[in-house]
Order: structure tokens, then C-alpha cells, then sequence
């Protein structure tokens, strides 16, 4: 079986509204004022964004996440390098799982 | 930060960079589609329904959600679930796609909302990275997708070919590659004391919201939080300077 009548309306359904909001966002923004508090506001959007993706990631309960952020930002300030923190955080996460198991 | 300067016109070169610099973060992606092809798999979709929603709906999030509403029987499929889901799961993308305004080169508007559809949270944090130091462009962010695009698109099919017993990315520690880069582009993004005050909420919150509320909405409530939280201490610094 290929597909349905009914996957592809969702499919289609789900298409239509990721892409309403994402053009949302970029058509609301450039309404609104460039200067002032609003302005501020975006400006803060950025780093306030990131933040919310990351802390939920690193408070989990578990101190792998907590020692692997640490390792992370070490190796950040160190090299200025992303894929060298990434990869750090990676190795730091798994290590740190691991022995939490033994 | 301020860009007073117009955004970098669409360049081949910029395109090729953001392709180049999501490759890292694109091979986490891929970890996470093969899995979701695996479960896409479990929940009946046909190889071609996997193509067309990694393809199209191109969001992570919003498929795994999806794939938790669907039902082998189309009779029975809940569409309308599935479309509000994907849309409150997606409504982040809001605060995501407002911040690329500065890039958006006067009459250019149209080919830049069309861009929106190959933002991806990855593609994003990198481009906001860029802005940071002055630079990024819609081209860039456009590259940026289209290697995660690939990726994803790939390691979907994947997994639902191979279909089953796939590690869990987690296991080899993964997972954690979305947010030691996020973390990393956040800790280049800091530009002084006033960074602090937003940050900070912004973490709060969202730590709270994701214990509190299921789904994507500790995001969305985090990231307007520490923005206000942001502007409003910019707003009443500027205040306490005139007086």
C-alpha cells in the first residue's frame, strides 16, 4: 500500500500549518517597530531561545548532563571551536553514563 | 548586533558555508531520524507516506508526535489531532522565523518566507550564531537546511527500511550533541552583563515549564519570558540613566 486519502489530507494539514506559522513569524516581525522596547524585546529573542533548548537538557536530574555542559563550555572558552565542544560534550556524556552504570 | 548595514545579498558562497556548517549537527539529526523511521515503521507508514512527511513537514518534533497519533487504518486516522498537535508543537517557530528579519533583504520578502520552510532548530541556532558576529544570511540559513534537510531525509528512510533494532542515540551519548552546540553558539553569543538577566529567566522557565507541561511548550514560554525579561531591565537601565 502506497498511502491513503486520509494520511495524505493529515499530511497535507500538517504541511500547511508548520509553514503558516513559520511565515507568521517572519511577516509579524517585520510589521513591528524597529526601534524602542519591541525591539529590545527581539533582540533578546536569540539567546533566550537557546537558553530554553539547553537548561531543560542539562538539569535532568542525572550529573552526566550537568559535568558534560561543564566540559563543553571549557573546551568552548578554550578552542572557540563548535564542533571541537560538541564533540567534547558528546564523549564527556557518554563517559559519564557509562561509569554511572557500572 | 545592530545590523545597520543591509543583509548580505543571496550568494552561492553563503549557501555553501551554512551547508558546511550544519554538517556536524546534521549527523545528530540523522541519529534521531532513523530512529523515528524505525517508529514510523511500528506505526505503519508506508515508505512513501515516511518520504512525504520527512520531505514536506520537514520537523522533528512534530513527526514524533505524529507518529503517537497515527493508526495503521486510515479509517480510524485522527487527523484532526494530528494537524492541532503539529501546530502547537511548531508554534516555537514563531519566535524562530521573527529573528531572521534583520536578513531579510528589502524586496526579497517572498523568497524568504519560502526559505522558513527549510528552518530547523539546528539550521537556526547556526545562522543566529553567525548574526552574532555581524554576519549569516538568508542564504546561509537556506544552506543550513538543505544539509539537514538531506540528512534527515535519508536517515528516515533508513530506519524505516531497516526497521528495526536501532540503538537509542542516547546510548552513544547522541543526544547530547544538540545541546553541547546550542550551548556552545549561546556561551558565543555572550556580549556582556545584559545577556545575564535574560539568560537566566529564560533557563528558569524553561527548566520549570518542561517539569510542569508536556511537549515543546517550555520553548516557547522560556524564550518569551527571558526576551521581556530582557527588555524590560534594558528598558528601566535606559530610564534610570536619564534621571
Amino acid at each position: 500500500m502506497l498511502t491513503s486519502p486520509e494520511a495524505l489530507i493529515a499530511m497535507a494539514g500538517m504541511v500547511l500549518v508548520t509553514m503558516a506559522v513559520k511565515v507568521s513569524g517572519l511577516l509579524l516581525a517585520n510589521r513591528l517597530p524597529q526601534t524602542g522596547f519591541i525591539a529590545a524585546w527581539m533582540r533578546h529573542i536569540p539567546g533566550a531561545v537557546l537558553a530554553s533548548l539547553v537548561a531543560p537538557a542539562i538539569v535532568t536530574g542525572s550529573p552526566a548532563e550537568v559535568v558534560a555542559a561543564l566540559a563543553t563550555a571549557l573546551m568552548f572558552f578554550v578552542t572557540r571551536n563548535l564542533f571541537a565542544a560538541m564533540a567534547t560534550g558528546v564523549v564527556a556524556v557518554f563517559l559519564v553514563r557509562q561509569a554511572l552504570q557500572l | 548586533m545592530e545590523q545597520s548595514l543591509s543583509p548580505p545579498p543571496w550568494s552561492a558562497a553563503q549557501f555553501q558555508a551554512g551547508a558546511r556548517a550544519c554538517i556536524p549537527v546534521a549527523i545528530s539529526v540523522a541519529a534521531y531520524g532513523v530512529v523515528w523511521g524505525v517508529l514510523a515503521k511500528q506505526a505503519g507508514l508506508s515508505l512513501f507516506e515516511v518520504m512525504l512527511m520527512s520531505g514536506l513537514v520537514f520537523a522533528g518534533s512534530a513527526q514524533f508526535v505524529a507518529l503517537e497519533l497515527w493508526t495503521a487504518t486510515p479509517a480510524t486516522l485522527p487527523i484532526g489531532p494530528i494537524i492541532l498537535a503539529t501546530l502547537i508543537v511548531n508554534l516555537r517557530y514563531l519566535l524562530l522565523t521573527a529573528t531572521m528579519r534583520p536578513l531579510v533583504r528589502p524586496g526579497t520578502e517572498k523568497r524568504s518566507a519560502l526559505a522558513m520552510w527549510l528552518l530547523s532548530d539546528e539550521n537556526w541556532a547556526m545562522t543566529v550564531g553567525e548574526m552574532a558576529r555581524g554576519r549569516g544570511s538568508i542564504a546561509f540559513l537556506a544552506g543550513g537546511g538543505t544539509t539537514i534537510w538531506c540528512f534527515w531525509m535519508a536517515a528516515t528512510v533508513i530506519g524505516r527500511l531497516v526497521g528495526s533494532a536501532i540503538d537509542d542515540p542516547t546510548r552513544y551519548g547522541l543526544d547530547f550533541a544538540f545541546t553541547a552546540t546550542f550551548l556552545a553558539l549561546l556561551l558565543g553569543m555572550w556580549k556582556g552583563k545584559a545577556d545575564l538577566i535574560p539568560w537566566l529567566a529564560a533557563a528558569l522557565l524553561a527548566i520549570a515549564a518542561a517539569k510542569l507541561i508536556p511537549g515543546s511548550w517550555y520553548i516557547l514560554i522560556g524564550g518569551i519570558g527571558g526576551s521581556l525579561a530582557g527588555a524590560i531591565a534594558e528598558w528601566r537601565r535606559g530610564n534610570a540613566d536619564q534621571s
